[in-house]
Parts: structure tokens; sequence; C-alpha cells
């Protein structure tokens, strides 16, 4: 039996974010996970870095989560492709355009760097965009990076500063003051943070998670790239529409040359299949903004499982009902940018600390409640 | 079907790299790429030289562009007259 | 664009020309594709041209008598549904929608790295011969070739015809193994004649058991090579050099489609159908055994889509073929000195040049692909994911589209694709 401060379990970048916050402030660690490090939901994400202004809670840990990427970003390794790119939200219509006013005052209220580009600036900036677009809105320190080898930088870094790295190892059961691996092994500690994405619900039967299923399309090397991250203003209506699939024009460009294009969500798909029918439609409309996309050479196309919550904002904190576990979980498709706030958040209270943002929008106490349990448990 | 070749040999005229090369009809584009100066059909990422490998269609070593066509695998490629290959070595 | 058939074929080889022409002659619409220019498949490759083979030659007209249309330069890149291929086609792009398939994707070499193998004119064994088929100029050039197994010899007979130099002929396999195969062809006539042939031909090459490549040396290509012979180091100036060592199938296209694979292999049912209805599978994709496997399965299966008896000794032949295919495969399997020729410089994966030393810490083919970019490129990891199995004993992951790199545009699905089954008349 081996002791610690804190184990967490999960793996992903948000699991490897906390472990390396947590060593770097001397608390023994445990970081077990049961595949390999980033190899989960983490390695199939675009791995953007934004700055997102649908509520005020989800604009202060994007922003603060994307500051804190800066500061990371020159001690990271080269592989781990850090490109602060930017990103353009892509107006259609006038109407588009007209909500572009809001989001400005939004974004510049939280201190984030935003500029709005007219129809003549935008067609300067990304030559290969189809005709018609009304203009853009450039939010200037959004980045996009690698992020399977971002979670395992973390994961190396608090391995060197003594926590212990546990791949390949299931966890069967969470007790109080202990996690239980499948193999029968028991790892004490006094606390137990639950970072495990969308496996979560399995080892804490009643958290508000579910699958969101997204597909990814990647091409080959040398295809003409864009140069920041592009993304359609119609993907806020889409993105929240918790009823049925949806699709939505999100191209990334890549330090390798190659294109990144998404996106779908199916609400509830949990199968790992690509589906033929809803890539149709994504490459569809991704063809409407990049008229040249046909053309382009695919290399892989693969899905991943986005950890859902009712109101699109992470668990993040102590179990209302379990003292002893912590959950940092339900990121839904924001995983890799809040990883760095989000790592900060727990580990500050985990430690008693005050934080940079207020932390309580995102306390797992707003489902867990009472009568949430009593479903739960039926 | 494809007919049966007559015993004279009937010659084509491609350009690799702008090179002109004559070579029997059904010589392999990466058959004639040894005919050039030298039998490399790219660089690899840090401009080294590769040439043909499997010969099968498997390997990508010898993609070019040709006719216009990018990533074209010049070993299941049938030389053709006026044939324009640009390989990216 | 689409196309309907009855049946659809996937690789012309001996193994799909046989299913197609069975399955055509008795009434079937069959569509057969293939990424070649011509039918044949590798081991036929040019024979459309030349007919130089008796074999090749009786199978290839009794193709084109029978019926079955051909696709040449067709790549299978996607399987949206159940019985409907996306194909991709020069700079064009088709779906078939099937009744039946037989997958007949044939094999690849199996490549295993050494210091030098990146440089050109180092090719694979049967890759070298492929490229001498199809035109690489021979006469005064010297060939060293090292691998394993009947298609050393195959190679040097045909650089040999083309007025190269074999200079060598190394083979992988100990004394001991290499001569209880070659005493077994005795139970294959057929073997043994094409064996007799070929080293007739060949009686003055330097051949040796126990020898392999250590390193391939030269600036821009090749120049000579390092070989390890019976625990001794010998260097030879040469041309090229033709090196692997034995056959893997390919399966990506049956694993895209879902069916099971076990030890290399597709499983299959005494009907040759897959776990996945309406799907079969021959030749190579069974294990290594080559033509006479290739033949007779791709018969078998294609009498079984046609829904024709078969022939009692059409099995029997099967059942002897599989024999011979098990003692290939224990003569082919490379020696543990193989796999420590790579240094931490050598590449493993040419697309992305992942040398060995970026796998460090690995644990697996998910971490090794995630970490350092292996078999990220644009062969998928076809080469150096086989390569990496040998090596490391890490198996390969799950195929999904596109199989092979494709244009978007092809990986599009064409609205009609959805519609009723409509022969094309």
């Amino acid at each position: 039996m081996s002791a610690f401060d804190c184990v967490i379990v999960g793996g992903g970048i948000v699991g490897a974010a906390l472990a390396d916050v947590l060593s770097a402030d001397g608390v023994s660690v445990a970081l077990v996970e049961a595949r390999s490090i980033g190899a989960g939901t983490t390695a199939c994400g675009m791995g953007h870095l934004v700055a997102m202004d649908d509520n005020a809670a989800e604009l202060a840990l994007t922003s603060w989560s994307v500051s804190l990427w800066r500061e990371l970003a020159d001690g990271l390794p080269r592989t781990v492709e850090y490109d602060a790119c930017g990103t353009l939200w892509l107006a259609a219509d006038d109407e588009e355009m007209a909500a572009v006013s809001a989001k400005v005052a939004n974004y510049r209220a939280a201190g984030v760097r935003v500029e709005v580009l007219d129809s003549a600036a935008l067609y300067e900036a990304e030559p290969a965009l189809a005709p018609g677009l009304v203009g853009a809105l450039r939010v200037v320190d959004d980045a996009v990076l690698y992020p399977p080898l971002a979670a395992r930088t973390f994961a190396l870094r608090a391995q060197a500063r003594g926590a212990r790295l546990m791949t390949g190892c299931p966890v069967r059961e969470l007790r109080p003051g202990s996690v239980v691996l499948s193999n029968g092994d028991v790892l004490t500690a006094r606390h137990i943070v639950l970072a495990a994405g969308v496996a979560s619900p399995s080892l804490c039967p009643g958290l508000p998670i579910s699958p969101r299923k997204g597909h990814l399309l990647i091409t080959r090397r040398g295809a003409p790239v864009v140069h920041h991250q592009l993304v359609e203003l119609g993907y806020l209506k889409s993105a929240h529409g918790t009823d049925g699939a949806s699709v939505a024009f999100n191209a990334q460009p890549r330090v390798t040359g190659q294109l990144l294009l998404g996106s779908s969500r199916q609400p509830g798909d949990a199968t790992r299949e690509v589906d033929a029918a809803l890539l149709e439609r994504m490459l569809k409309r991704a063809a409407m903004f990049l008229p040249g996309l046909d053309g382009l050479q695919a290399l892989r196309v693969w899905t991943g499982l986005r950890p859902a919550t009712p109101d699109g904002l992470p668990l993040l904190g102590p179990h209302p009902e379990k003292p002893w576990l912590w959950l940092a979980c339900g990121h839904e498709g924001l995983g890799i940018t809040t990883a760095t706030g989000s790592a900060r958040l727990v580990a500050d209270q985990l430690l008693g600390r005050t934080s940079a943002i207020d932390a309580r929008p995102y306390s797992p106490a707003r489902f867990l409640t009472a009568s949430s349990r009593e479903t739960a448990h039926a | 079907m494809r007919e049966t070749a007559s015993k004279a040999v009937t010659l084509v005229t491609l350009r690799i790299n702008g090179r002109a090369v004559t070579v029997p009809v059904g010589t392999s584009v990466a058959a004639a790429l040894a005919m050039t100066d030298s039998f490399v059909s790219r660089a690899d990422l840090s401009g080294r030289p590769r040439g043909p490998l499997c010969g099968m269609g498997v390997c990508f070593e010898c993609r070019a562009t040709i006719d216009g066509v990018p990533e074209v695998l010049m070993c299941l490629t049938p030389c053709r007259e006026d044939q324009e290959v640009v390989t990216d070595a | 664009m689409r196309e309907a058939c009855d049946l659809v074929v996937v690789g012309a080889g001996p193994g799909g020309l046989a299913a197609a022409c069975r399955a055509a002659e008795a009434g079937l619409d069959v569509l057969v594709l293939d990424a070649q220019p011509e039918p044949g498949g590798q081991v036929w490759r040019g024979e459309a041209r030349k007919g130089t083979n008796r074999l090749a030659r009786r199978w290839l007209s009794r193709f084109s008598a029978s019926g079955a249309r051909f696709r040449p330069g067709a790549r299978v890149v996607a399987a949206p549904e159940p019985g409907v291929l996306l194909v991709e086609e020069g700079s064009s792009s088709f779906a078939v929608r099937y009744g039946r398939a037989v997958l007949a994707t044939g094999a690849r070499e199996r490549f295993l790295p050494f210091p030098g193998w990146t440089l050109p004119g180092v090719l694979g064994v049967s890759g070298l011969q492929v490229l001498v088929k199809d035109g690489l100029p021979m006469r005064g050039k010297r060939v060293v070739l090292a691998g394993t197994g009947p298609l050393l010899l195959a190679a040097a007979a045909t650089i040999h015809a083309h007025g190269g130099e074999v200079l060598y002929i190394a083979e992988q396999a100990s004394a001991a193994s290499h001569w209880s195969f070659a005493l077994q062809l005795w139970r294959h006539p057929a073997k043994l004649l094409q064996g007799a042939l070929m080293s007739a031909t060949l009686i003055s090459v330097p051949t040796s058991t126990d020898a392999w490549v250590i390193a391939a040396e030269g600036e821009d290509r090749v120049e000579s090579v390092r070989l390890s012979v019976r625990g001794r180091e010998e260097q030879l100036q040469c041309d090229y050099l033709g090196a692997a060592y034995g056959l893997v199938p390919n399966l990506e296209v049956a694993r895209l489609l879902g069916c099971e694979t076990s030890a290399g292999a597709v499983v299959v049912n005494e009907r040759l159908e897959t776990r996945v209805p309406k799907v079969h599978a021959v030749g190579e994709l069974l294990g290594i055994g080559g033509v006479d496997q290739a033949l007779v399965t791709g018969e078998l299966a294609g009498l079984v889509a046609a829904e024709q008896p078969i022939p009692i000794e059409m099995e029997r032949t099967w059942h002897r073929v599989r024999a011979f295919a098990a003692r290939l495969a224990l003569h082919d399997a490379p020696r543990a000195e193989l796999r420590r020729l790579a240094t931490p410089d050598t590449l493993l994966c040419r697309c992305e040049d992942v040398p060995m030393s970026a796998l460090e810490g690995c644990q697996n083919l998910r971490e090794a692909r995630l970490y350092a970019r292996l078999g990220m490129g644009a062969c998928q990891g076809r080469t150096c994911g086989t390569a990496a199995q040998t090596l490391f004993g890490w198996s390969g992951e799950d195929v999904r589209p596109p199989c092979l790199p494709a244009r978007i545009g092809s990986l599009r699905l064409p609205s009609e694709v959805s519609s009723t089954h409509t022969r094309e008349s």
C-alpha cells in the first residue's frame, strides 16, 4: 500500500496539469491513468486555446487559462507545437456581424485583446476563404497546440519532482481515503481528485457528465494553410443546441503544415465509429468556407468524446456529499484550453488558497444537491 | 483489356523535372526516374534524398505531381507521351 | 459518380482474378478494382503486356473473356455503410454499391530498419523486382539481395534475366531451417519446379544462409553494403540493394470493413466469408501462401459468391496449400539479430522521420503515435507499423477512413449512394 497527499485519477490533460501544479507546490502526488497519458479525449481534440464568451463564468475561466498557457509557452518543448495564431470568428452575414460588437465589449471587459476585421481586412488576412463573408472578430492571443504532448510534458515535469506516474492502471473503486486499482493494489491518499473525463461517472455515479461525440479530419503536410484558427460565428448556435447532431466550420493551421478540420457534435453518442453521414455534413459545411477543400489530401479522420455537463461548465471542486473526493472533470470541448486554469482552481481550493478568479460558478454543488443524489441512487 | 504488345518496342517520351526521358511503353514512371541523373523521388523533412522503396503503392516514397495531379505514386503510373512529372526532390 | 454490381472484387492479383472469373462465368455482374494500371497484382505484374508466364497468361485471358469489369488505378478509401465503398481513381472518385465483396488485397513486404535503409537505391526485394519488370534499367548494374524465402530467388532471376549482376543473396534463415524448408518442397511439386528453374539460372550467384545486411552506405544513394555472413562481416560495392524480410498481408481494407483478424490474418469460415456477412477474403489475407493459395481460395470464394457447388478436389487443394503456407511462415520469421540493427539515429518512420531514439519511454503503438508521430504520415504506418510489430511486438490500431490518404472530395458521399440498388445496363 502506497500513501500520497493526493491521488489524481485520470491522466488526461486536466489531471496531468494538476499533477504539475501540485507537485510544484511540494505535494506528494500519484497520477493514475488507465491507459496512457493524454491518450483519451485529450488526444482526440483540436488543441485550441480559446477565450470564449458564452457567459461570464466561461469567459473568466477561458481567458485566465489562455493567459496561463501563454506564460507556460516558452517552457514547452517545440514538439508541443504551441502556436499563438489567434482566432478569427467569421461573420457570414450582417446579423452575425452585428453580434460581434457585443462580443467585443465582453472580451475587452475581461482584458482579452480583440480586433474587428471588415471584409477587406478579412480577405487580406485569409485569402483562401470563400467570398461573401462580411467580416470577423480576431481574438489576438488565442493559440493552438498538440494536446497529447502537452499532457505528457506536464506529467513528466511532475514525475521529475517526485510524483508517481502510474499508466496502464485502471481504477476499480474510489473510497474515502483510498483508491483501489483493478489489480487489487490500494493507494491511500488524503485527497483524491477525479479527473477522468467521460469515464468519471463510472467511478462516481450520479455525476452529470455525458459524452458528446465529435469528428475531426487532418490533411497531409503541405496543405495550403490558413493563418489563424477559423471558426464560424454560427458555431455558437450549433454548439449549444443540445438536441440532435450538429456541425460547424472550424479549421486550424498546424505548424506541421497540416490543416485540422472540425467540427461535429452528437450528444449522448458514446460510439467510436466514424459516422459517414455526419462527416459528410461537416465537410460540406467546411467546403462552404474553404472552396478548395475537396482537393486537399485527407490523411486521417477520427472521433472523440467530449465530457459534457448540462450548463457547459466544468465541475471543479469538492464533491458536496463526499468531502474526501475532489472533482476536476466535465470540460466538454474546452478541456485543453482550461486545463491550466482548472488545475490552479482545484489546487488552490485543495491547499486552502485564494484563486485569481472566483471558483464558485464551477462548484460541483450546483448539480450534486440532495435531490439529484436521490436520482443518482435510484 | 489491353492488347498484346507487338514485337516492335514502342517508345514514349516524358519529362521528369523538365528533363526529357524516352522509354519503352509499359515502363513505370518510378522505373523511368532511374534514367534521369538521380534515383531521388523526394526530400525528407531534413532535406535528405529518398527514392522508391516498395514499388507497390504502399510506402508513398515515390509520390510526385504528374500532369498537374499532386501526390501521385510513380510506381503505379505508366509512362505516357508528353507526361509531365515533377518531384519535390 | 456511382457504380453498382453483384460482386465487387478488391485486388486483381491471382486471388481476385480467380474469384472474378468464377463469379462472372456464373452470371454475376462483377466489378474488379485495383490500384495498378493492369490486372495481375504484384506477382503477375506486367504479364498483361508480356505474357511470358503461362499460368498468368491463362488466367488473364480467362479474366478478359469472363465479362467481369476492370477498373485500373482504383483505390478503396472508405466504406461509409455496409455494401458501399468509396473509391478514388486518378483525379476523380466514385461510390460502389455491391451485393457481395471478395477482398484480395494481397501482401506487402516486411521492411526492417537498418542504418542506411532510407538511401535511394535501397528497395524491397520484390520492390526492386517489380521495378525491374516495369523497366528499371539493369544492364551493368550490381545488385545485392538480402531477405528470406523464395522471393529472393524470384527477384534474382528477374534481375538476372534483365541483364543485372546479382553479387550476393543473403538469406537470413539458419541453414537448418532453410534446408528443412527446401526438403519439404517435394510435397509441392509445382513449387519444386519453380525453385529448380530459378536456381538453374542463378547457379553462379554466391548465396549464404545465416546472412543479412548490417548497413547500407553512400552519399546521395547506396554505394556499398555491409553484410553479416555466418558471423563474418563482408562489404560489397553495389548500385542497388533489395532488402526485405518476407511478406505481410494488406489488412487495411478488411479491417476498415470491420473484418476480424487474428495472428495477422483475416478470420474466415469454410466459405471464406469473414465475420462481416457477404464479405469474403482470399489469398494472402488468409496468411502468406503464394499464387497457389490465391488461385484456389479465389476460385472458392467466386463460386460461393455465385452460389455454385464447390468441387471436392478444390477443397483438397486448398488444404494442401495451407500446409505449405505454414511451412513458409516458419521459415520466413525474422531472426532476433535483425531487430537490433537500427541505431538510435536510424529512422523507423520514413514519412515523419521518426528515429528509434524518439521512441524512448513509449510502451505501445498508441504512445509511439501520439508522442513521437510514428506512423502519422502519408503511408499511415504501413511500413513502420509492420516493423514496430516485429521489433517491439506492438499491435496495430483500428483502421479508420480514409484507409489511404485521399482527396477530401473522395470522402464525400455522392447523394445517390443511399438510393436503392439499381443495376447499370
